[in-house]
């Protein structure tokens, strides 16, 4: 069974969003990156995988971006994939989230790739469209915002347990198959120095827009939304402090509630 | 393509999503700039209720696809059915609500017809040109950004629950049927089993009120106060990820960066000092109410009220007092 784990690199959650003047894009100067949680959490599946299972033979790592994004792809190693595929060219910073899946088929349709692991979404712009769009060109079945896999002991189908709204659903899929991960999942251990060290060996295939076949015609035939027009968040006008001691401060609450928000 | 609109009507056992109203309100608008019609589009088993529901919003046409196959969601097989809805209308846009359904479907949809995609809106608009332009959020909520379609292909979107009014007015609009023609391998989801999380309690997803509690509750038996002013509001709860963290409530319920995003009526934040990493989740709410005995607590520069104090004591005060109220 060969695995692929999709990794995306996305600015830290703490970091201070600074819009550039025009707001064509944010700054990107001083932004530290790191890798995006939902996929850490399949990075981690991909590789208790490997370590629980004799059948797995591979998990490979492919992130798109530019060489700075490569730094993503080694923690991905240092966690425990065996090889990784850089997809890295100017031409793929244009490419918008379906346009990108159109590209990753491309290069991994020929790959035999039973199970396709990646976060449910990036927490950057929270678009969520890879994974089933990839899955979708690669005409396999997904299963979206999973908590549990369970990989039959044949290796020819898996038991998924996903979340969905105020219930949670559990499927059985046949491979070849995509999964995307939610919290629960399971949390990536922390790559130890040593396994640092190691994943700079480990080989990256550094692919061009040259390299893969069809790029063009595939990614010209679906997407090309462009983003533009980026602001700061509305202000919020100032809240109303309720000072007092709790019981009259609570119902002077409600009472705001209801007459002025009248939103109970 | 034409100049219609078409909006995916999400149902389950024929009961309309409340987001399936709400996204005919923007569709209604785009509509009156392309000079087109809305068109509402049902997938499902039995489709009865849902259909009549939607025909209360002054849509223009309903288009039915009704087989026992599609009685529960399954991205396959409604994947199929909507790209075939959306080859016979060939409308320049499509809406679908930004639920877990219209998350899971518009990816699919969007790769197999060769359409544009934006996810999770909260503002549209035709644009001089004549093409979609939408606004959303981005980077957990720290900006927003507008997204431009091309022209030559139908545009997609899903629409964040709870942006936009339900849409009233109007009836008896045109109603077609489709037959569902499965594609190869759309049964390859099997789904054995949906099993309601959380027991009783809303889902902090679908809910008008959320009542959220966080690390000051301390436990899991003292979460009872937050799940008594949640019934009496007929609320969902919520939690942080501190408190999810703990083990006090399960992620199901986290609201968050790594949890859900919601955009309720009304948020009730108790004992949560407001990490950047919630506020992401829950900065979209219309009003937001932050009790915390921390007066310097972050939340509170989001907050339209705030009591600094003591939850153990305001929230069962709160909880007495609706229940007064109510009579």
């Amino acid at each position: 069974m060969k695995v692929l784990v999709i990794v995306r690199q996305v600015p830290d959650s703490t970091t201070n969003i600074k819009i550039q003047a025009g707001g064509q894009d944010i700054e990107r100067a001083g932004v530290k990156m790191v890798v995006n949680p939902f996929d850490e959490f399949a990075i981690e599946q991909a590789v208790q995988l490997k370590e629980k299972r004799k059948d797995v033979a591979s998990v490979t790592a492919l992130i798109v971006g530019p060489a700075t994004a490569g730094e993503a792809l080694r923690t991905a190693l240092a966690v425990g994939a065996d090889d990784g595929i850089h997809l890295q060219d100017e031409a793929f910073d244009r490419l918008d989230e379906l346009q990108t899946a159109a590209l990753v088929a491309g290069v991994v349709k020929d790959g035999g790739y039973d199970l396709i692991l990646i976060g449910k979404q990036e927490i950057d712009l929270d678009s969520g469209q890879l994974g089933p769009a990839l899955a979708e060109l690669l005409d396999i079945p997904h299963v979206g915002t999973t908590v549990k896999l369970e990989i039959a002991a044949d290796g020819k189908s898996f038991v998924a347990r996903r979340r969905i709204e105020g219930a949670e659903e559990v499927v059985q899929v046949p491979l070849p198959a995509l999964i995307t991960a939610d919290k629960g999942l399971c949390e990536m251990r922390y790559p130890s120095l040593p396994n640092l060290m190691k994943a700079k060996k480990k080989p990256v295939k550094v692919l061009k827009a040259a390299d893969v076949a069809g790029f063009a015609a595939a990614t010209a035939n679906l997407g090309g939304v462009k983003m533009h027009a980026f602001q700061p968040p509305p202000e919020r006008p100032p809240g109303k402090m309720i000072p007092g001691d709790p019981e009259p401060a609570a119902k002077e609450l409600v009472r705001l509630l209801r007459e002025e928000a009248k939103v109970v | 393509m034409t100049n219609d609109i078409l909006v995916f009507a999400e149902q389950r056992n024929d009961k309309l999503h409340p987001a399936a109203l709400q996204i005919v309100t923007p569709a209604k608008e785009l509509a009156a700039k392309t000079g087109g019609k809305v068109v509402a589009c049902l997938i499902g088993g039995t489709l009865n209720a849902a259909v009549e529901a939607i025909d209360k919003t002054g849509v223009g046409a309903i288009v039915t696809v009704s087989a026992p196959a599609l009685a529960n969601y399954s991205t396959l097989r409604y994947r199929t059915a909507l790209a075939a809805v959306i080859g016979k209308v060939q409308p320049r846009v499509v809406l679908l609500p930004a639920t877990f359904m219209g998350r899971d479907l518009g990816p699919r949809v969007a790769a197999k017809v060769g359409a544009a995609l934006a996810t999770d809106v909260t503002s549209l608009s035709i644009n001089a040109e004549g093409s979609l332009d939408i606004i959303r959020p981005v980077y957990n909520g720290k900006a927003s950004c507008h997204v431009g379609f091309p022209k030559d292909r139908p545009a997609i979107a899903s629409v964040r629950p709870n942006t936009f009014p339900a849409a009233t007015g109007g009836g008896g609009a045109a109603r077609e049927t489709l037959a569902y023609t499965p594609a190869a391998g759309d049964d390859r989801i099997d789904v054995k089993e949906v099993a309601k999380a959380g027991g009783e309690v809303k889902d902090v997803t679908e809910a008008d009120i959320i009542v959220s509690g966080g690390r000051a509750l301390k436990s899991e038996e003292n979460f009872k106060i937050v799940f008594e002013l949640a019934k009496e509001l007929d609320a969902a709860v919520g939690a942080s990820r501190a408190a999810c963290d703990a083990g006090y409530q399960p992620h199901s319920r986290q609201v968050g960066l790594t949890g859900k995003t919601v955009t309720p009526r009304l948020y009730i934040a108790c004992g949560i000092s407001g990490a950047i990493q919630h506020l992401a989740g829950m900065r979209g709410s219309k009003v937001i109410v932050a009790i915390n005995s921390d007066k310097e607590a972050p939340i509170f520069k989001l907050a339209d009220y705030g009591i600094v104090g003591d939850l153990f004591k305001v929230l069962p005060a709160m909880t007495a007092e609706v229940r007064r109220l109510k009579g």
